[in-house]
């Protein structure tokens, strides 16, 4: 077994580690609400609105209201945490995102909850596949996209001291805590190296990493020595990262997002004005048929298999 | 924190309001007329809210714009600015001479307004039908806080054909906040056309009652009738709509209720009479 695998098969849902770590940072600074748009249940939020009523903010079903209030509490001084589907949140209110939050630069943190496919057999007016390719496009906003429950803590800390916007992307799927040094720590703007390799570089974020990490053993019995970047920070992004690791001469991106514009192609736009090399970008590539989050997972090669096999063919690619 | 309007007399008061007003025209018209473009219609017809606002109503203090418990001012028609500007910098949030900048190379006076440019700006509005969830989400905390400022936002009349404006309406209603002022600026044109022409808003008054507020319908060019409705009161326990009906273009003849002027840049003549026409109000 080596230091790669997880630490215990035992499967997390990043909500609970995002409620929890909201409760404490809400404990201690009374500037930290909440707004929902009817999604206490889906957000984990129940705990947190019978303790705090008065800080918790249900616009109902209506997200442009629910982002431009949001906007509105950071103007009266509050760090309003706004909760909701990522789908809905990004794509409905995607001008308040863009106007009352990012350009305004307000001090919203934006949660984004069950993206991907996490909602799978509900199809793609419920997947969101897209929201990090059309947020990314903001100036001003941060975006995290967490990979484990440890990760998740971490970047809602971070998200409450950050001064500006943050869009925090939590998924439901359940994911194992990844292995990590004790003295790991999570910073906005700054990619994680989780293993170190020559061959070729896995960049992959939120719930890919652990397959990326499962590839990575799989490549190593095969005698193929892959980095792997956990590039949960997607804006601002990690350049030297991204050039470090296309100074291997191989990259494999890999995320539970569309294979347009998302980390792929923020990968490749950094790779393309630096040292141009091979890219196998792994996502999804359309709307989604009918299916489980793991059936589609299978279907469209996000698994360690997939990886491993994209990782190959990158490799191939470079000799070529 | 303070006033200008903490004058005793009504009637200097109003006269102060007055001649606020016909700077601000003036003011915004030579910007629209020196920028070559800009929105004069709409800086016309809700200028006498302005003045209102700044001169009697509102506790802001341009030495410190961002002082937790001022009043807040929302422009949501933000392609207003020229009128905006004027107003902060006759309040002196900004330096007058900074006006003759305005849409200019680099300029902090943007076509529309943004709050970390300019001082006194609340929300980066322009996009319409985002002032009033913002202004919502200000009164929200507010009354978390249970502070004592209010929070006033301006909207177009056309500008509530956006369907955002009834979220925020619904949810107003529901909080029951009573820190929160609407004022509708009802010159009765947008864009292209009138108002009723193209997508009809009435019954504006009962929408809103309906909705859970309490609604006044003002002479929006009436200083005395503008300091009457946002008089506060404590019997109230929910948000206030005021329905300011005003005259596009208002206080330049060639101007007034004319659907073309909602853009467009005076000619020279035209600017010159224009102010001629401004001196005498």
């Amino acid at each position: 077994m080596s230091a790669l695998q997880p630490t215990s098969s035992a499967l997390f849902d990043c909500r609970d580690a995002f409620a929890a770590t909201l409760d404490r940072v809400a404990e201690r600074d009374d500037r930290v609400v909440i707004v929902v748009n009817d999604s206490i249940g889906s957000s984990k939020l129940g705990a947190f609105r019978k303790r705090w009523p008065e800080r918790t903010v249900n616009v109902g079903i209506a997200e442009q209201n629910m982002v431009g209030v949001g906007s509105g509490l950071a103007n009266g001084g509050k760090i309003p945490f706004v909760s909701a589907a990522s789908c809905f949140l990004t794509a409905r209110a995607l001008e308040q995102i863009k106007a009352d939050v990012a350009y305004t630069n307000a001090n919203v943190k934006l949660v984004g909850q069950s993206p991907g496919v996490g909602y799978g057999e509900l199809g793609p007016t419920h997947h969101s596949i897209e929201d990090y390719a059309w947020l990314r496009l903001l100036p001003n906003l941060a975006i995290v996209v967490p990979s484990d429950p440890w990760e998740t803590a971490e970047a809602v800390e971070a998200a409450a001291a950050h001064e500006g916007p943050v869009f925090l992307r939590i998924t439901r799927f359940g994911v194992p805590k990844l292995p990590r040094r004790e003295d790991a720590r999570f910073a906005i703007g700054k990619a994680e190296t989780l293993r170190e390799g020559t061959d070729v570089a896995v960049v992959a974020c939120g719930v890919m990493v652990t397959r990326a990490l499962e590839a990575a053993d799989r490549l190593a019995a095969g005698g193929v020595s892959a980095r792997v970047v956990n590039m949960a920070s997607i804006a601002p992004l990690d350049e030297a990262a991204i050039q470090a690791a296309a100074d291997l001469g191989a990259i494999v991106t890999v995320e539970e997002h569309s294979v347009r514009g998302g980390l792929g192609g923020a990968v490749a736009e950094i790779v393309a004005g630096y040292r141009p090399c091979p890219i196998r970008i792994l996502g999804f590539p359309g709307f989604m048929p009918t299916g489980s989050p793991k059936f589609l997972f299978e279907r469209f090669g996000l698994t360690a298999e997939g990886i491993e096999t994209a990782a190959r063919q990158a490799i191939a690619m470079r000799a070529a | 924190m303070h006033s200008e309007g903490e004058q005793p007399n009504r009637a200097e008061l109003v006269a102060k309001i007055r001649a606020r007003a016909s700077a601000i025209r003036k003011d915004a018209l030579k910007m629209v007329f020196e920028a070559r473009q800009g929105h004069p219609g709409g800086d016309m017809s809700v200028t006498d809210i302005l003045a209102a606002l700044y001169v009697g109503v509102l506790r802001v203090d341009p030495k410190a714009p961002r002082a937790p418990g001022r009043d807040r001012l929302i422009l949501s028609k933000g392609h207003a600015s020229g009128a905006l500007y004027a107003t902060l910098a006759e309040a002196g949030f900004l330096p007058i001479e900074a006006l003759s900048t305005y849409m200019k190379p680099l300029s902090m006076l943007n076509g529309h307004p943004n709050r970390n440019y300019v001082p006194g700006v609340e929300a980066n509005t322009g996009p319409l039908g985002h002032g009033l969830p913002i202004a919502v989400g200000v009164a929200l905390a507010g009354k978390m806080d249970r502070a004592d400022y209010r929070v006033f936002v301006i909207t177009g009349d056309g500008e509530l054909q956006e369907g955002s404006n009834w979220e925020a309406a619904m949810a107003a209603g529901h909080h029951k906040l009573a820190n929160l002022v609407l004022v509708i600026d009802r010159n009765t044109l947008q864009q292209g056309a009138r108002v009723a022409e193209t997508n009809d808003l009435e019954p504006l008054a009962d929408k809103f009652r309906a909705f859970g507020w309490h609604v006044v319908d003002v002479d929006g060019h009436d200083p005395d009738a503008l300091l009457d409705a946002f008089a506060p009161s404590d019997s109230r326990a929910k948000p206030l709509c005021v329905i300011a009906h005003t005259v596009k273009g208002k206080g330049v003849s060639f101007m007034e209720d004319q659907v073309g002027w909602h853009h467009g840049v005076p000619t020279q003549p035209q600017l010159d009479q224009a102010m001629e026409e401004l001196s005498r109000t």
